[in-house]
C-alpha cells in the first residue's frame, strides 16, 4: 500500500515537471533571461574594442539629445491621441453591434467589422498608400471634383499617421467594447431612462461605468501595439514619421550600436508598462483579467 | 387606499392591440385601474402580459387603441415623460451606484440638488425599512431588501402608476410568500396606484384589489379575487385560477341553472349553468377540491347532495392543504378532494372504499373546449 | 438608445450613415488594394488603363513579372509558410501543456508564473525581437569563445524568427486553451475513470476532445499572426525574408502592382481561412 502510494506520488511531480519544463524553458529563455540581458546591455558603454563598463552613458543621450527624447514623447502623445480616437470611432460601431442591431444582423456585422483584420497589416497600408499618395486615387478624387487644382500629398503627415493607427487598431477595440456592451442588461437602460434619464446622464452613470472595464482593456491594448508600431509609422509617415521604434531599429540594426538601442527599447518598455499599470490602476481591475478580455 | 368608485381611474386602457408579424400578442384589451387600488395581470408565460405591461410603460408603442394615464392620452408620449415608473423583473439595480444613489437616480435627473435629494433619497429609505442602509452596495443586499430598493427608487418620484413586471419571480418560495405581505403593505401605506403583472395566481389572489385573468392576449375575465375564484367567467379561469377538478362529459339536460350531464361510465352529475346547453352538447365541468364533501356512508351526506363512490388511489398531507386522490367508481375519472380540518379522515389509506358527495350550486361548467 | 426607447429621425439617419461611412473606411482600402492587381500600367495608382492578368501571369518576356512567375515573391510565401507552421506546431504544443499546468497542478510561485505567461502580450514586438536577438547573439559569441563553435541558428535568421514570434503567440494559445480547460467538467473525467479507463486513455478519448475547438481555433490564430507578423520579423530576419517583410522592402522602393495581387492572394486566402473556421463553430454550437 505503502509503495503504491509513494509510486502515485513519484508519478505525479513527473506530470509535474513534464509540464513545468515547457513553461520554464519558454519564459526563462525567451522572455526573463533576454530582457535581463537587455537591461544589463543598456547600462554598459564601449571604452575600447571589445571592452565594455558599466555605465549610464546611454540613458544620459537619451536625455542630452534632444532629438531622442522629443521623439519619444511625440511619440507617446501621438499614441495616446490615437488610442483616444479609436475609442471615439470604435464606441458606436460597438454600442449598434451590441445594442441595436439584433439577431443576425448584430453577428453580421461584427464579422464585417473583423474581416479587415484578418489580412495583414502590410497589405492594409499598401492600400492606404496607393490610396493617399500624390498620384493617388483620393487627391486624384479632388481634382476630378474641382477641390484642388492639383494633386496635393495626403501621405507623409502626421494625420496620416493617425488614420493609419486608428484603421489598425479598431478591431483591438471593438471586440473588448462588444463584449462589456453585451453584458450591459437593457433593463438597466430601461429603468434608468424610465427614471427619467435621457441620453448623456444614462451614457456617463450607467453604460460608461459598467463599460469601464471593456474600455480600459481596449484602451491598453491599443495604447501598446499603437507605441511599439513600426509598419504603419514608416510607410504612412515617412521621414517626417519620427516613431520612437525606429530610432531603436535605427540603433540595432543600422548603426549597430547595441548599447544605445537597449537603452532605448527598456525606455520603450518602460512607458508602456507604466501606461498598461495606469490604466489598471485607475480602472481598479487586474492584469490577468483585462487580457482575457481581448 | 379605497377602491372608491368615485375617484377618477389613474389608468385607462381602451381596445389595445399589438401585433408581432402574424402573432397577435395583445388583442384588443381593455381595462380600468381605480385610483390608489392594486391591480394585477394574470397569465400563463406568452400570454401577452408583458407586452401589455411595457406598453403602459411606454416601451412598446400599441398598434391600436388608447392608453391614458391619470386622464391623460399617453400616445407619443415617450416613457420617460410618463407619470409612471417600473420595477423590473429582474429589479435592473444599477449595480455602479451605490443603494443610496440608485434612489436617489430619478431626483438627480429632474435636478434635485444633492443634499434635497440625499435627504429625500435617504428618508424614502427609511419608509421602506431600509434606513441606514444609503451608503450600501446593491449586492450587499437580501433578496427582499433589494426588492423594496427597486419599489423606493420608483416611488420616490412620486409616480401616479408602479409598474411591477413579476418582481417576485426570481426569489426563492419562502422569501416570496414574506414578500408578497409586505408589497401589500407597501402599497396600503403609499397609496400609489399598483399595477403587477404574474404568473403566479397565488399572487394575483392574494395582492390585488382586481385581477385581469390573461390568455392568449385577451382578458378572460376582469374581477375581484373573490369572483374570480367562485364564478369563474370562462372554463381557462376555471382551471387557471385555483385547484379544480375538470371533468368533461356530454348534456343530458338542463333545468333552468342547473345542468346534468354524462361524464362517462353512466356517471350522471348536476351542476350550476351560466349558458344554455342543448342536449349532446360537450361540457367542462369544475368542482373545486373544498366543494366536494367525504362520507364513510351515503347517510352521512348533507341533504340533496347525490351519493357518489370511489377508491382511494392516494393520500397527499400537507397541513391544511391535505388532500385525498381517489378514482370514481363508474367514470374511474380520478378526483382530488379536500380532506376536511376536523382530522375526520386522517385514517383513510389507499384502497380504500368511500362516499363524497357536493353542491351543485358550487360546481360550475362551460360549453366544452374538447371535441 | 435601444430599440425599445424612441429614438428620433434624425438619430436613426445619423446611425445608418454611421455605419456606412464606417464600413467604408474598413473597407476602402481593401478595395483599392485589389482593384490596382488588375490594372494595366506598371504603377498601382490612378487612371484605369484597362484590365489585365500581367500581374499575376505575366513573365520577363513582356517586361512584367507576374505573381505567379516571381520567384522572390513565390519564395517568400513559403518561407512564410514554413515559418507559420513551426510557430504553430510549438505554440500550440507549449499551449496545451500550460493549459494543464495552469488549471490542473498546484505548484509554489504558480501565481508569479502565471502572471508571467501574459507579459508576453504587452510587451512591444520590436522590444520582444531585439532582446531576443542580443540574448542569442551574446549565447552565439560564447559559444564561439568557449568550445570554438559556430552556432549559427543563434544569428539572425529563420530560427529566431521562429522563436521571437513563438515566443508571444504562445501566450496567446495559452489563453486560450485555458480559459475552454477551466470550463471543462471534471466530473466526465471522473466517469470514465469508474468506467475503466486509463488516466492515457481518459486524455485521449475525453479531454482532448474536448479542447479540440479550441486548440483548432488557437492554431489558426497563431499561423494567421505569424503569417502576418512584422515587428518582431523585422528585429530577427536573416537572408531569407518572410513574406511581410519582402513586401515592406518593395512598398519603399515604390512597387509595381504585383504587391496587389499577392495581397489579393492573401486576403482570399484569409477569407478562406476565417469561414471555414466560423462554419466549423456554427456546427459546433448547433
Amino acid at each position: 500500500m505503502a509503495e503504491t502510494a509513494a509510486g502515485a506520488l513519484w508519478y505525479r511531480r513527473l506530470v509535474l515537471a513534464l509540464l513545468l519544463a515547457p513553461a520554464l524553458l519558454w519564459l526563462l529563455a525567451l522572455i526573463v533571461l533576454p530582457h535581463f540581458d537587455l537591461a544589463l546591455l543598456s547600462f554598459r558603454a564601449r571604452v575600447a574594442p571589445r571592452e565594455y563598463v558599466a555605465s549610464l552613458a546611454q540613458y544620459r543621450s537619451f536625455f542630452g539629445e534632444p532629438l531622442y527624447w522629443h521623439v519619444f514623447v511625440r511619440t507617446a502623445l501621438l499614441s495616446a491621441f490615437a488610442t483616444a480616437l479609436t475609442l471615439l470611432v470604435a464606441f458606436p460601431i460597438a454600442w449598434i453591434i451590441a445594442k441595436l442591431a439584433r439577431g443576425r444582423m448584430s453577428a453580421l456585422l461584427f464579422v464585417v467589422c473583423l474581416i479587415p483584420f484578418w489580412v495583414s497589416e502590410t497589405v492594409r497600408t499598401l492600400g492606404w498608400m496607393i490610396l493617399l499618395r500624390e498620384s493617388g486615387v483620393l487627391p486624384a478624387l479632388l481634382v476630378h471634383l474641382g477641390i484642388t487644382a492639383q494633386p496635393v500629398e495626403l501621405l507623409y503627415h502626421d494625420a496620416t499617421i493617425l488614420v493609419g493607427l486608428v484603421y489598425t487598431s479598431l478591431l483591438f477595440m471593438v471586440v473588448p467594447l462588444v463584449g462589456s456592451l453585451e453584458s450591459l442588461d437593457n433593463s438597466l437602460i430601461e429603468a434608468a431612462y424610465d427614471l427619467g434619464g435621457k441620453g448623456w446622464p444614462i451614457l456617463r452613470t450607467i453604460v460608461i461605468p459598467h463599460a469601464a472595464p471593456g474600455i480600459t482593456a481596449g484602451c491598453i491594448v491599443v495604447f501598446m501595439l499603437t507605441l511599439g508600431n513600426y509598419l504603419t509609422p514608416t510607410l504612412l509617415g515617412g521621414k517626417n514619421s519620427l516613431w520612437f521604434t525606429e530610432q531603436i531599429y535605427a540603433q540595432f540594426i543600422t548603426r549597430f550600436n547595441w548599447e544605445q538601442g537597449a537603452a532605448f527599447g527598456f525606455l520603450l518598455l518602460a512607458l508602456s508598462t507604466a501606461m498598461v499599470w495606469l490604466g489598471l490602476k485607475a480602472s481598479g481591475q487586474r492584469f490577468s483579467d483585462v487580457m482575457r478580455r481581448v | 387606499m379605497s377602491t372608491g368608485a368615485a375617484a377618477a381611474p389613474d389608468l385607462e386602457v381602451s381596445a389595445v392591440t399589438k401585433r408581432f408579424a402574424a402573432h397577435v400578442a395583445v388583442n384588443e384589451v381593455s381595462f380600468s385601474v381605480a385610483r390608489g387600488s392594486f391591480f394585477s395581470i394574470l397569465g400563463p408565460s406568452g400570454c401577452g402580459k408583458t407586452t401589455l405591461l411595457r406598453m403602459i410603460a411606454g416601451f412598446i408603442q400599441p398598434d391600436g387603441g388608447g392608453i391614458a394615464i391619470g386622464g391623460r392620452d399617453m400616445r407619443n408620449v415617450p416613457p420617460n415623460k410618463r407619470p409612471v415608473n417600473m420595477v423590473f423583473q429582474h429589479l435592473a439595480l444599477f449595480p455602479m451606484m451605490s443603494v443610496g444613489e440608485n434612489v436617489a437616480f430619478g431626483l438627480a435627473r429632474r435636478g434635485v440638488g444633492r443634499a434635497e435629494r440625499t435627504r429625500r433619497a435617504e428618508a424614502m429609505l427609511e419608509r421602506v425599512g431600509l434606513a441606514g442602509a444609503a451608503s450600501k452596495r446593491t449586492d450587499e443586499l437580501s433578496g427582499g431588501q433589494r426588492q423594496r430598493v427597486a419599489i423606493a427608487r420608483s416611488l420616490v418620484l412620486e409616480p401616479t402608476l408602479l409598474l411591477l413586471d413579476e418582481p417576485l419571480g426570481a426569489l426563492d418560495l419562502k422569501l416570496r410568500e414574506h414578500m408578497k405581505v409586505e408589497l401589500k403593505q407597501l402599497q396600503s401605506a403609499f397609496g400609489t396606484t399598483f399595477v403587477y403583472i404574474t404568473h403566479d395566481q397565488s399572487e394575483a389572489l392574494v395582492l390585488s384589489d382586481r385581477v385581469g385573468v390573461m390568455n392568449h392576449g385577451r382578458f378572460e375575465q376582469l374581477g375581484s379575487p373573490q369572483e374570480l375564484y367562485y364564478s369563474p367567467a370562462t372554463s381557462f379561469v376555471a382551471g387557471f385560477v385555483g385547484a379544480n377538478n375538470r371533468l368533461t362529459g356530454t348534456v343530458l339536460a338542463q333545468d333552468g341553472a342547473l345542468v346534468e350531464f354524462d361524464a362517462g361510465g353512466g356517471l350522471h352529475l348536476r351542476v350550476r349553468a351560466n349558458a344554455a346547453f342543448t342536449r349532446g352538447a360537450a361540457v367542462d365541468a369544475f368542482i373545486r377540491p373544498e366543494a366536494m364533501t367525504l362520507a364513510r356512508t351515503p347517510a352521512e351526506l348533507p341533504p340533496g347532495q347525490s351519493a357518489l363512490s370511489g377508491e382511494v388511489t392516494d393520500m397527499l398531507f400537507d397541513g391544511a392543504n391535505s388532500v385525498v386522490l381517489l378514482r370514481e367508481a363508474h367514470s374511474r375519472r380520478e378526483l382530488r378532494i379536500a380532506l376536511p380540518q376536523t382530522g375526520a379522515f386522517a385514517d383513510l389509506r389507499a384502497g380504500a372504499r368511500i362516499c363524497f358527495g357536493f353542491d351543485p350550486g358550487r360546481a360550475i361548467c362551460f360549453p366544452g373546449t374538447h371535441g | 438608445m435601444i430599440p425599445s426607447l424612441p429614438r428620433p429621425a434624425w438619430l436613426r439617419a445619423a446611425t445608418a450613415l454611421y455605419v456606412g461611412a464606417f464600413l467604408l473606411f474598413l473597407f476602402l482600402p481593401l478595395a483599392i488594394v485589389a482593384v490596382f492587381a488588375f490594372n494595366n500600367a506598371p504603377y498601382p495608382a490612378p487612371p484605369w488603363h484597362g484590365f489585365t492578368l500581367d500581374w499575376f501571369l505575366g513573365n520577363e518576356a513582356e517586361g512584367r513579372i507576374g505573381l505567379f512567375r516571381d520567384s522572390e515573391l513565390l519564395g517568400s510565401i513559403w518561407t512564410s509558410c514554413s515559418v507559420a507552421l513551426w510557430v504553430t506546431g510549438l505554440s500550440v504544443a507549449v499551449g496545451t501543456a500550460n493549459a494543464f499546468l495552469m488549471e490542473r497542478e498546484q505548484f509554489p510561485g504558480k501565481g508569479i508564473l502565471s502572471m508571467l505567461m501574459l507579459t508576453p502580450l504587452v510587451i512591444p514586438g520590436v522590444i520582444l525581437g531585439i532582446s531576443i536577438l542580443a540574448f542569442a547573439s551574446r549565447l552565439a559569441d560564447l559559444c564561439t569563445e568557449l568550445f570554438g563553435i559556430e552556432a549559427d541558428f543563434l544569428r539572425p535568421g529563420l530560427p529566431l524568427v521562429v522563436l521571437g514570434q513563438f515566443s508571444y503567440i504562445a501566450a496567446i494559445a495559452t489563453l486560450t486553451i485555458s480559459a475552454r480547460l477551466k470550463r471543462f467538467d471534471r466530473s466526465l473525467e471522473d466517469a470514465a475513470l469508474n468506467l475503466g479507463a486509463s488516466h492515457a486513455a481518459v486524455l485521449w478519448h475525453i479531454t482532448l476532445p474536448y479542447l479540440r475547438p479550441a486548440i483548432i481555433g488557437s492554431a489558426a490564430i497563431a499561423f494567421l499572426m505569424s503569417f502576418e507578423n512584422f515587428n518582431t520579423t523585422l528585429m530577427l530576419v536573416g537572408s531569407d525574408a518572410p513574406l511581410t517583410i519582402m513586401m515592406y522592402g518593395r512598398m519603399r522602393e515604390g512597387a509595381t502592382p504585383v504587391l496587389n495581387a499577392v495581397s489579393l492572394f492573401l486576403m482570399t486566402a484569409s477569407a478562406v481561412l476565417a469561414l471555414t473556421l466560423m462554419r466549423r463553430g456554427k456546427r459546433q454550437q448547433s
